[in-house]
């Protein structure tokens, strides 16, 4: 899935990482080892060397459990966050390393979708006013009717009547909100939406209303997404393409229909056979060993390695690196480099 | 006779202004070693029916009416002293949150061995020896070790195993879940529900399940509810609620999930919102959002009646049944 058309990504994660360093004075690096006192320096490996490219019009998913790196690639992303190395381009342009004076006109055509509607969304503020501030922020020139005019607009679009707007927050339901804070993001017109869980914290018949909603949205303004979730169930029916992150590396990307049809990376395909169905009686799903370790102090080679079936000598040596599968999917396993799944 | 049987259950909670019925006239019945599954939105009333089953409630809640006999004994008219022993004795509860649920100031040897010695005349010793055994059950590594660690130092999934473990301390006919894995991730959810019916299987205990996860639901039980603004609608032998579902708010909480929709495709979406319990609309509660609903369901509440083996609170559900027959033979 390499640009074939030659044509720009909308935007290119290249070598990205990010540590947060959990010793950060210098007192806190002195510990006590073996009757000596040394200086060591621990960091949480939150997102190690991810690469990847988003096309215009398409909605990437990032899944993975919990611990895995997806908020902080997203926050990466919306430049909420600084990268310890690599670079991330937007549109051909080089945008870490901006000020954030620098960002401002992207943070117009780049917004993001938070989790919880509850925290998202200000209480002091009424919806017509958390509508209206980026609008004004972002296009000084227009007047106040204007204005209104592109509130009540996105209201509607939303399915919020305009006739709420004097309301404050607390006034909504979860899903209610959630759709404000996606018609928050749709005010100044963005062309690329990061969200990260925008329906987590939703019940299942008010998901399928947010996410028909996103649908909507991606289908008439022509919508590229960065999708952050853990459900994966919704990545098989919002997702064009999916990665799959553990422990801050790339296991797996693929098309979603390969994806689902033929996960080849271990970790992909015990996450598939955890999801419960709903017709199959007999679940086989495939027991993972033990659960994630903690990304302080990874493990050399494989990150994968202490809960895989398949981990050998090489595994535990060498990390292994996303290779390109006939059927167009970058695969990050030495064991399906060697053919020694069995399948 | 059946292990736990619930009749005409009512639970009221008392706010300033007025008093809202939480739970209205549930009744089930759970045979032993039976696994129910009960099903709903947040605010349907799934949690507060396992907590008035231990007769947990609290102030402003209060159960307003009904019976719940376990073993033929009506726990609604215990006092303290009796409910004492039957709660985490005969019945025990999981929690949603692991991460609250364990005392993060002790050992989870000090949590289980007092749990024992509470209800048991048992030596220190032998108390911590039966928690060995049983967190060997529960597939935890090192047992040993683990009864002087903390709960902060043991992961979310293993510490869920360790609710896991003394919930069956005891040795429990019934447990009620409460949301188990919600807190975790899928991986682990699997590994824990996995577990969770073969103990339940082989110990033969029952169990309630409380989820909003229709897959999981699909997975553990046998039978199942559906609760809708504090009643049950919907309930029968969970296979056929999956496969058939006949009441339309069912169907329609089936047919909302991405599963049942081509990738890409609208998902057919419920629309509007699960009415609050202290502006319930007239007759049946789901009519507001409901695509069949006629003046009839605007005004009067429908009963439970037997449809296909399946009981079901809607007025128009034999209408609804030819309906789908019809479309089907025209198609």
């Amino acid at each position: 899935m390499k640009d074939v058309t030659g044509e720009q990504p909308l935007l290119e994660l290249k070598s990205l990482e990010k540590q947060f360093d959990l010793d950060q004075g210098f007192l806190e690096t002195i510990k006590m080892r073996g009757g000596k006192f040394i200086r060591e320096k621990r960091a949480v490996h939150a997102v190690n060397n991810v690469s990847l490219g988003v096309e215009r019009g398409e909605a990437l998913c990032v899944v993975g459990e919990s611990g895995c790196g997806k908020s902080t690639v997203a926050r990466l992303v919306a430049g909420l966050l600084a990268p310890t190395a690599g670079e991330i381009h937007y549109d051909g342009e080089r945008i870490d390393n901006r000020s954030r004076r620098a960002m401002m006109p992207l943070r117009k055509k780049m917004q993001m979708i938070f989790q919880n509607p509850y925290a998202s969304l200000n209480p002091r503020m009424t919806i017509q006013q958390t509508l209206e501030e980026p609008v004004k922020y972002h296009n000084p020139a227009l007047s106040q009717g204007e204005i209104a005019d592109k509130v009540t607009e996105v209201m509607q679009s939303v399915g919020v009547d305009p006739s709420w707007s004097r309301r404050y927050p607390h006034e909504f339901s979860g899903g209610q909100r959630q759709r404000i804070a996606i018609a928050r993001a749709l005010t100044v017109d963005p062309e690329f939406i990061i969200a990260d869980e925008p329906i987590s914290a939703l019940d299942v018949s008010i998901q399928a209303q947010v996410l028909n909603l996103m649908l909507e949205a991606k289908d008439q303004r022509g919508l590229t997404y960065l999708f952050i979730t853990h459900d994966l169930s919704v990545v098989q029916h919002f997702g064009t393409r999916v990665v799959v992150l553990y422990l801050g590396s790339i296991c797996e990307l693929a098309d979603t229909a390969t994806l689902f049809e033929n996960p080849k990376h271990p970790y992909t395909r015990a996450l598939l056979s955890a999801i419960p169905q709903l017709k199959d009686d007999k679940p086989n799903h495939i027991r993972l060993r033990g659960e994630i370790p903690t990304p302080i102090n990874l493990p050399q080679g494989c990150p994968f390695q202490s809960r895989c079936a398949y981990a050998n000598d090489r595994c535990g040596a060498e990390q292994p690196r996303p290779l390109q599968q006939p059927d167009g999917s970058m695969v990050a396993c030495h064991a399906v480099e060697e053919n020694r799944l069995d399948t | 006779m059946s292990l736990l049987s619930v009749r005409d259950l009512t639970v009221k909670f008392a706010m300033r202004d007025q008093t809202v019925t939480a739970l209205s006239q549930i009744s089930f019945d759970l045979g032993k070693g039976e696994r129910l599954g009960i099903v709903g939105e947040s605010g349907a009333g799934k949690s507060i029916t396992g907590f008035s089953l231990m007769n947990l409630l609290s102030r402003p809640g209060f159960i307003d009416s009904g019976k719940i006999l376990f073993e033929g004994e009506d726990i609604v008219q215990m006092n303290e002293k009796q409910l004492r022993s039957i709660r985490g004795n005969r019945m025990a509860m999981i929690f949603q949150d692991p991460m609250v649920t364990l005392n993060p100031v002790l050992t989870i040897g000090q949590q289980m061995v007092e749990t024992l010695m509470a209800h048991r005349s048992l030596s220190k010793s032998e108390a911590a020896h039966i928690s060995v055994l049983k967190l060997r059950e529960v597939y935890i590594p090192s047992p040993e070790e683990r009864l002087n660690q903390y709960p902060h130092e043991l992961s979310g999934g293993m510490r869920q195993r360790i609710i896991i473990a003394m919930a069956l301390l005891l040795d429990p006919e019934l447990i009620i879940a409460d949301e188990p894995t919600t807190a975790l991730d899928v991986t682990i959810q699997a590994d824990i529900m996995e577990l969770l019916l073969e103990l339940c299987q082989s110990n033969k205990v029952g169990l309630i399940l409380i989820t909003h996860d229709l897959g999981v639901v699909s997975q553990m039980t046998e039978r199942t509810l559906v609760m809708y603004a504090g009643r049950v609608i919907e309930a029968g032998r969970t296979r056929e609620i999956i496969n058939d579902p006949q009441h339309p708010y069912t169907q329609g909480l089936i047919n909302a999930l991405p599963q049942q929709t081509l990738p890409g495709h609208r998902l057919k979406q419920i629309p509007g919102n699960m009415p609050g319990l202290g502006a319930l609309p007239p007759g049946c509660p789901f009519s507001p959002r409901c695509e069949y609903s006629v003046d009839r369901c605007r005004t009067t509440l429908p009963e439970i009646v037997q449809y296909a083996g399946i009981e079901v609170a809607c007025h128009e559900v034999k209408r609804l049944h030819n309906a789908d027959e019809t479309q089907e033979q025209s198609a």
